[in-house]
C-alpha cells in the first residue's frame, strides 16, 4: 500500500477544512485511480467518500487556437486594418490562412466590422471587441460559462465540448489513521498457532455478496419428484412393481385389460409396434414356465363371447394380434401381470410403480413419445367406490392438493372410471390431475381373482406435476437430451 | 374422445333452459361429458354475410356413441335431469305391408360379409337436421366404425330406387355408376383413381382397393345404390326434400353393424311423422346363417344385483331407490319378482356399451353423483411397503454419483439405429436391439442397448456450459432375448461421461472405484486373490474407445464366477465427431444387475 492512498490520508490529516474535494486536492491523479484508492481505504473504514459527477466544458483544439491567436473574424479584421488601401478579397486566404478566411470573413461581415469596397475589404468600425475569444477564456479557466446560450453556441461552433468529470468528496472514516494498517481477510491456522489473531485487524466481510459457488453434483428434477411420490406410496404401504420391462405383448398390454383388438389405442398411430423380434410367445408362468392356457382361453372367451356375466365384445379375437409385440403404452400391463399372480393367493395387496411408457405421439410442447406413468393399485375384498375417492383424498393431500372432485369418464378396463380434478390455488381453477377407477370384472375374473375381490387403480403422469412444480411449460425442457444442465443443477429440492 | 359441435341456442332450446357457460360446464361434469369450448365470446367466422351462431364443443366419452349428435346429447341430458323419458323406439311395418329386402350374395364373404338396414318413413328434414344427420354418420365412421374399416353407412332417398335390394361383390370394372356429387359415370377402377388424392375419401380406398371384388348394393333395376365403404351413388342421394330414407349398413364386424344401425335410426326417427318408428329390412343371407329382420329396437333385458351395486358404491339404497336413480340414466328398472336382491333392467338399444352389471353400477353412481358418495378410506387390510430391489440399488448408485459431483441426466430410451450402433463404432449383429415397426421419425428406430447415445446427445446440447461436464444416468436398456416370453428383456445400466479440455480418463476411472467401494467391491488385480470377491480392470480394444485408453470391468462374484460387466475409456475421436463433440470425452458404462 503506497502512493495514492497514503497521499489521500496525509491530505486528510493536514487539511484545514473537510471534506476534501479530490479535483482540488489531487488535480493530477486520474479519477479512476483515486476511486480505487478510496475503495480500498473505505473497505477498512479509514475514509468515507461521496462521488460527485458533473459536466465540464473544455476547449477543443480550435478553441485553444482562438484563445492563443484570436477568433477568425478578429484575425480577418486585423488583416483588413493592417492593409491601408484595403485588402484584396483574393489575398485574404494568403494573409490569415484558408480556415480563418472562410469562417472569419462571413462572421466579420455579420458583425458589421468590415465592408466591401470594389474587390477590396475595408474596416467599417474603428475598433472591435473579440467576444468569442473572451468567452473561451472564461471557459478555459472555469470550465463553465454563466450564459448557457453562449455555451451552446460555442459547442455548436465546435470550439467547446462538454465532458463528464468525476470527483470525490472525502472525509475521515471511523478508523482514520495516516498509516494504512494491513488487515487480514481470513483467520488462518498460522494465526491460531502464533496467537496473532489477538492483535491482527480483520477486514470487514462483504455480507452483500454471494458465497463461493458450491462444486456439486445434482439429481434430475423429475427423479426428485419421483422420489417424493415413492415416499408417499411407501408411507401408505405400497409395494413397488417390477416395471423393468419395456416390451410387452398385445396380450398383456391390451387383451388382459379387456381392451378390444379394434380399439383405437391399438392403432399404429398411437402404439409403437416392434418389427424385430417378430412375435411374443403365448403367456406362461414366470416362475415355472408352464403355459397359462386357462387364462389365455378366459381372455379369448370374455372378448369373443362374453363370460363372468358380461356380454363381451363379440368379435373374432385373433391370436396373431395378441402376440404382436409393442412398447408398453402404460405400466398397467405390469399391473395386470401382478394381479394375475395375486390370483394364486388372493389377499389384500397394494402395488405401485413409476416408470417410462411409450406412445407413438407427434412431439410437441406437451407431448413426448416417452413419459413416466405413476400408477397405484389396491386389491382387497369389498372395496367401494367411496374407498377409492377417500383414498385419493389422502393420497393427493400428501402432495398438497386438498380439494378434489371426480368426473365420470370412460376407460375400457375400469368401470366405474373417474377423472380426478384438483383445485389449483395458483392457477385459480380445477385441473385434471389423474385418472382412476375400479378394474372391470371381465379383467379380474379372467385372471381367477374371486368375485368379491375388487381392485382400484389410478394413474397420472410424473411430468405434469413436475412441470407445475418447476414452472416448466415445454416438456422437452424436462425430459430428453435437450434438457439444460443448468436447469438440472439449480432446481430446488421437492417437498410436497 | 370425439368432440361434437352443437348449436348453443338449439341445444338450450331442446333442454328447455338457458345456461351460463359455468352452469352448463357443471352439468356436463356431473354427467361425464366435457364442455371443451363455448364459442360465444370468440371470433366466429362470417359465412355468406352471416356470422356463425355461438356453438358448444362437447367432448363425448368413447363409449357413448348415442351422444355423438345434438339429438342424442339433448335427449340424454333431458332424461338425466328428469325432463324426458326414454323414447319408445319401435319397428313398424311399411304402409303397403311389403317388407324391404336385401339379399346377400355369398361373394361378399371375401370382402365385407355383413349388411344391415332400416327405413325411416315420412321424415322431415330441415337444413339443421340434415347437417346433423350427415355429421352423426361422419362421427360414427370416425369412431365406432374405425375409419369405416369395421362398419360404414349409406343413406338413400327410397323414392328414387326400388327394392328388393341385393348386396353383392363384383369385379370393380363391372360396377359402373355416377358417384355422389359427381357428373360423370365411372367404374370401380376409375373411381379408385378419381378419389386417389381426395382429402376426405382418399383415406378409405385402401379398405377395398386391392380386392378382386368390390362390395356393391343394387336395387331391383340394377341401379347402384352405393359402393361401400367408399361412396353412395348420385342417383339415390338424399336431399332436404327426401321423405323416406333407406339406410344400408355394411360391415366386417357383425356386432357393430347392428349397433351402428340402431344408433342412427334411434337418433333420427325423432323426425319421422310417427316419432320413433322405424321400418324393418329383411336380410336374406342363408350362406352364413345371417338371415334376419333388422333392426331390433327393443331394449335388452338383463339383471343387476342390489347388493353388488350397493357394495361397490359404498351405499345402502333400497331396490326402489336404485331403480329411480337408474331412470336418470335411461334404464327401465324394477325390483325382480323372483329374487329380492335382483333388479330387472331394460337397457335401451342405444346403450350397446353396457356389457356387465358393473356398467349399470357405474351409471347408478353417476346418477347418485360421484361427488355425493360417502368418502371412506380402505382401512381393512394392512399391507407392507417394499421397494423394488433393482430400484433401491439404482438409488444408492445415483445418490453416490451425485455426492461425488456428477449431474444426473434423463435422455430418451428410444434412439436412432445409427446413434446406437454406427456412431459408437459398434456393429449390429441383428440379435441385440429391439427395433420399432412404425416410428413417426428416424429419431426413434430402436430401443437403446446402451445409455451412451443419450448421454452424448445431452453433452452435445449442453456445450455452452463451462467445462468439464460430468453427467451420469442410471436406467434401463433392452435387449432381444429369444428365451423370454416377450422375446426381450430390460437390463439396468449405469453410465457416466466426462467432457473437458483433457480426457478425464482417470476421473471416470475414479468414479468407478468410488461406486465399487460403495457397493462393497474390493479392488483386486487379474489373477490375484483368486478366492476374493471384487473387481478389476483389463485393457480392451473396443473400437468405440481410443486405442490403449480403455478397459473392461471384471467382477468375481461370491460363487467364483468371473464376468465382464462393462467398460470405460476415452471415446474414439470418430465417435466424438459423429456426436459433434469438439472436446475429449471419457465414458463409463456397466450392468448394475450383477450387484443385486
Amino acid at each position: 500500500m503506497s502512493g495514492i492512498p497514503t497521499q489521500i490520508l496525509e491530505a486528510l490529516a493536514s487539511a484545514s477544512s473537510l471534506p476534501l474535494l479530490s479535483s482540488e486536492a489531487f488535480p493530477n491523479i486520474e479519477p479512476l485511480n483515486v476511486r480505487s484508492a478510496l475503495d480500498s481505504l473505505s473497505s477498512r473504514e479509514m475514509v468515507v467518500y461521496d462521488t460527485i459527477e458533473r459536466e465540464e466544458a473544455e476547449l477543443t483544439d480550435e478553441g485553444e487556437g482562438i484563445v492563443k491567436e484570436g477568433s477568425h473574424e478578429a484575425k480577418v479584421y486585423d488583416a483588413v486594418c493592417k492593409s491601408i488601401e484595403g485588402l484584396k478579397i483574393s489575398e485574404l486566404a494568403k494573409v490569415v490562412g484558408a480556415a480563418s478566411a472562410k469562417v472569419g470573413q462571413g462572421k466579420a461581415f455579420k458583425e458589421g466590422w468590415i465592408k466591401k469596397d470594389g474587390d477590396r475589404l475595408v474596416k467599417s468600425v474603428p475598433a472591435i471587441k473579440d467576444v468569442t475569444r473572451d468567452n473561451l477564456n472564461i471557459i478555459k479557466s472555469t470550465h463553465a460559462h454563466p450564459n448557457a446560450t453562449v455555451l451552446a453556441d460555442l459547442k455548436k461552433r465546435k470550439l467547446v465540448v462538454t465532458v463528464k468529470r468525476i470527483s470525490f468528496k472525502i472525509n475521515k472514516g471511523p478508523k482514520f489513521a495516516t498509516q494504512v494498517i494491513k488487515e487480514e481477510t481470513d483467520l488462518t491456522a498460522d494465526m491460531l498457532y502464533s496467537g496473532e489473531w489477538k492483535t491482527k485487524s480483520f477486514k470487514p466481510y462483504n455480507f452483500k455478496a454471494l458465497g463461493a459457488p458450491a462444486i456439486t453434483g445434482a439429481l434430475h428434477p423429475l427423479m426428485k419428484v419421483r422420489h417424493e411420490f415413492r415416499q408417499i406410496f411407501f408411507e401408505m404401504g405400497f409395494e413397488e412393481m417390477p416395471t423393468n420391462r419395456f416390451v410387452e405383448s398385445g396380450f398383456w398390454n391390451f387383451d388382459t385389460l379387456f381392451v378390444p383388438q379394434q380399439h383405437p389405442a391399438r392403432d399404429l398411430q398411437d402404439t409403437f409396434y416392434i418389427s424385430d423380434p417378430p412375435l411374443a410367445d403365448r403367456p406362461r408362468d414366470d416362475a415355472t414356465g408352464e403355459p397359462l392356457t386357462e387364462y389365455w382361453d378366459n381372455v379369448r372367451e370374455v372378448h369373443e363371447n362374453g363370460k363372468y356375466g358380461s356380454l363381451g365384445y363379440r368379435y373374432p379375437w385373433k391370436e396373431e394380434e395378441s402376440l404382436r409385440l409393442v412398447l408398453r403404452t402404460h405400466t398397467t400391463a405390469i399391473s395386470a401381470n401382478m394381479l394375475h399372480k395375486l390370483a394364486k393367493n388372493p389377499v389384500a395387496a397394494k402395488y405401485f410403480s413409476i416408470d417410462r411408457v411409450f406412445r407413438n405421439e407427434t412431439v410437441d410442447a406437451t407431448h413426448l413419445a416417452e413419459f413416466h406413468q405413476v400408477e397405484g393399485v389396491i386389491a382387497d375384498y369389498s372395496l367401494t367406490l367411496g374407498d377409492l375417492i377417500g383414498f385419493m383424498q389422502t393420497f393427493f393431500a400428501k402432495m398438497g392438493v386438498h380439494d378434489l372432485r371426480f368426473k365420470p369418464a370412460y376407460n375400457p378396463y375400469t368401470e366405474p372410471s373417474m377423472e380426478i380434478f384438483g383445485y389449483h390455488s395458483g392457477l385459480g381453477k380445477w385441473v385434471e390431475i389423474g385418472n382412476s377407477g375400479m378394474f372391470r370384472p371381465e379383467m379380474l375374473e379372467a385372471m381367477g381373482l374371486p368375485k368379491g375381490m375388487r381392485v382400484h387403480g389410478w394413474g397420472l403422469s410424473l411430468e405434469r406435476p413436475t412441470m407445475i412444480r418447476y414452472g416448466v411449460s415445454n416438456i422437452r425442457e424436462l425430459l430428453g437430451h435437450k434438457v439444460d444442465l443448468g436447469f438440472v443443477k439449480t432446481n430446488a429440492a421437492v417437498r410436497f | 374422445m370425439p368432440t361434437v359441435t352443437v348449436d348453443k341456442a338449439g341445444l338450450y332450446e331442446a333442454l328447455g333452459q338457458e345456461y351460463t357457460t359455468d352452469e352448463f360446464d357443471e352439468l356436463c361434469f356431473e354427467f361425464g361429458i366435457e364442455l371443451d369450448e363455448d364459442t360465444t365470446l370468440t371470433e366466429r367466422p362470417i359465412v355468406n354475410g352471416k356470422q356463425e351462431p355461438p356453438q358448444l364443443k362437447i367432448e363425448i366419452p368413447a363409449n357413448r356413441y348415442d351422444m355423438l349428435c345434438h339429438e342424442g346429447i339433448s335427449l340424454m341430458l333431458n332424461i338425466f335431469r328428469g325432463k324426458a323419458s326414454v323414447p319408445n323406439w319401435r319397428v313398424v311395418a311399411p304402409p303397403d305391408g311389403e317388407i324391404h329386402q336385401i339379399t346377400v350374395h355369398p361373394e361378399v364373404q371375401k370382402i365385407r360379409p355383413y349388411v344391415s338396414g332400416a327405413v325411416l318413413r315420412n321424415i322431415k328434414f330441415t337444413q339443421e337436421r340434415y347437417d346433423s344427420f350427415i355429421a352423426l354418420q361422419d362421427k360414427l365412421h370416425q369412431n365406432l366404425c374405425r375409419q369405416r374399416t369395421l362398419v360404414s353407412m349409406g343413406t338413400h332417398d327410397l323414392d328414387t330406387i326400388k327394392g328388393p335390394f341385393t348386396y353383392e361383390a363384383l369385379p370393380p370394372e363391372r360396377i359402373v355408376f355416377k358417384p355422389l356429387n359427381q357428373s360423370v359415370v365411372m367404374n370401380g377402377h376409375e373411381l379408385m383413381q378419381f378419389y386417389e388424392n381426395d382429402k376426405n375419401l382418399g383415406r378409405y380406398l385402401h379398405i377395398i382397393r386391392d380386392s378382386p371384388v368390390y362390395p356393391v348394393i343394387y336395387d331391383s333395376n340394377r341401379t347402384v345404390c352405393s359402393l361401400p365403404p367408399i361412396i353412395n351413388s348420385h342417383h339415390s342421394r338424399i336431399t332436404l326434400d327426401t321423405r323416406n330414407v333407406f339406410i344400408e349398413v355394411t360391415a366386417t364386424d357383425k356386432t357393430k353393424v347392428e349397433i351402428v344401425t340402431s344408433i342412427l335410426v334411434a337418433m333420427f326417427s325423432v323426425y319421422c311423422e310417427e316419432q320413433f318408428t322405424v321400418e324393418p329390412v329383411k336380410i336374406i343371407s342363408p350362406h352364413n346363417h345371417e338371415s334376419r329382420e333388422v333392426p331390433n329396437l327393443s331394449p335388452r333385458s338383463t339383471t343387476a344385483e342390489v347388493c353388488y351395486i350397493n357394495e361397490c358404491c359404498g351405499l345402502n339404497l333400497t331396490p326402489d331407490e336404485i331403480c329411480n336413480l337408474l331412470t336418470k340414466m335411461a334404464y327401465a328398472a324394477k325390483p325382480s319378482a323372483s329374487d329380492p336382491d335382483l333388479l330387472d333392467i331394460e337397457v335401451p338399444v342405444t346403450r350397446a356399451d353396457v356389457l356387465h352389471q358393473c356398467d349399470i353400477m357405474e351409471d347408478l353412481a353417476i346418477a347418485y353423483g360421484y361427488n355425493s358418495l360417502p368418502r371412506t378410506f380402505p382401512g381393512k387390510s394392512g399391507t407392507v411397503a417394499r421397494p423394488l430391489p433393482i430400484n433401491k440399488l439404482s438409488d444408492i448408485v445415483r445418490e453416490e454419483s451425485a455426492m461425488a459431483g456428477w449431474t444426473e441426466v434423463m435422455p430418451l430410451i428410444l434412439c436412432s439405429h445409427d446413434e446406437n450402433f454406427a456412431w459408437l463404432n459398434r456393429k449390429d449383429d441383428g440379435n441385440t436391439a429391439v427395433k420399432l415397426a412404425n416410428p413417426k421419425t428416424a429419431e426413434y428406430q430402436v430401443v437403446r442397448t446402451s445409455l451412451l447415445p443419450g448421454i452424448l446427445k445431452t453433452i452435445r446440447e449442453n456445450r455452452k456450459h463451462a467445462l468439464p461436464l460430468k453427467v451420469f444416468e442410471c436406467s434401463d436398456v433392452a435387449f432381444k432375448d429369444e428365451t423370454a416370453e416377450r422375446k426381450s428383456r430390460n437390463e439396468r445400466h449405469f453410465a457416466a461421461a466426462w467432457c473437458g479440455k483433457t480426457s478425464g480418463f482417470e476421473v471416470v476411472h475414479g468414479l468407478l472405484d468410488r461406486l465399487m467401494l460403495m457397493l462393497s467391491q474390493g479392488f483386486t488385480e487379474a489373477g490375484k486373490l483368486e478366492k476374493e470377491v471384487g473387481y478389476w480392470i483389463e485393457e480392451t480394444h473396443e473400437e468405440m474407445y481410443f486405442p490403449g485408453r480403455a478397459a473392461n470391468i471384471w467382477i468375481r462374484s461370491k460363487d467364483g464366477k468371473e464376468s465382464v460387466i462393462g467398460s470405460f475409456g476415452i471415446l474414439h475421436p470418430t465417435v466424438l465427431e459423429k456426436f459433434e463433440l469438439p472436446y475429449p470425452v471419457s465414458a463409463l458404462e456397466f450392468n448394475l444387475e450383477v450387484f443385486l
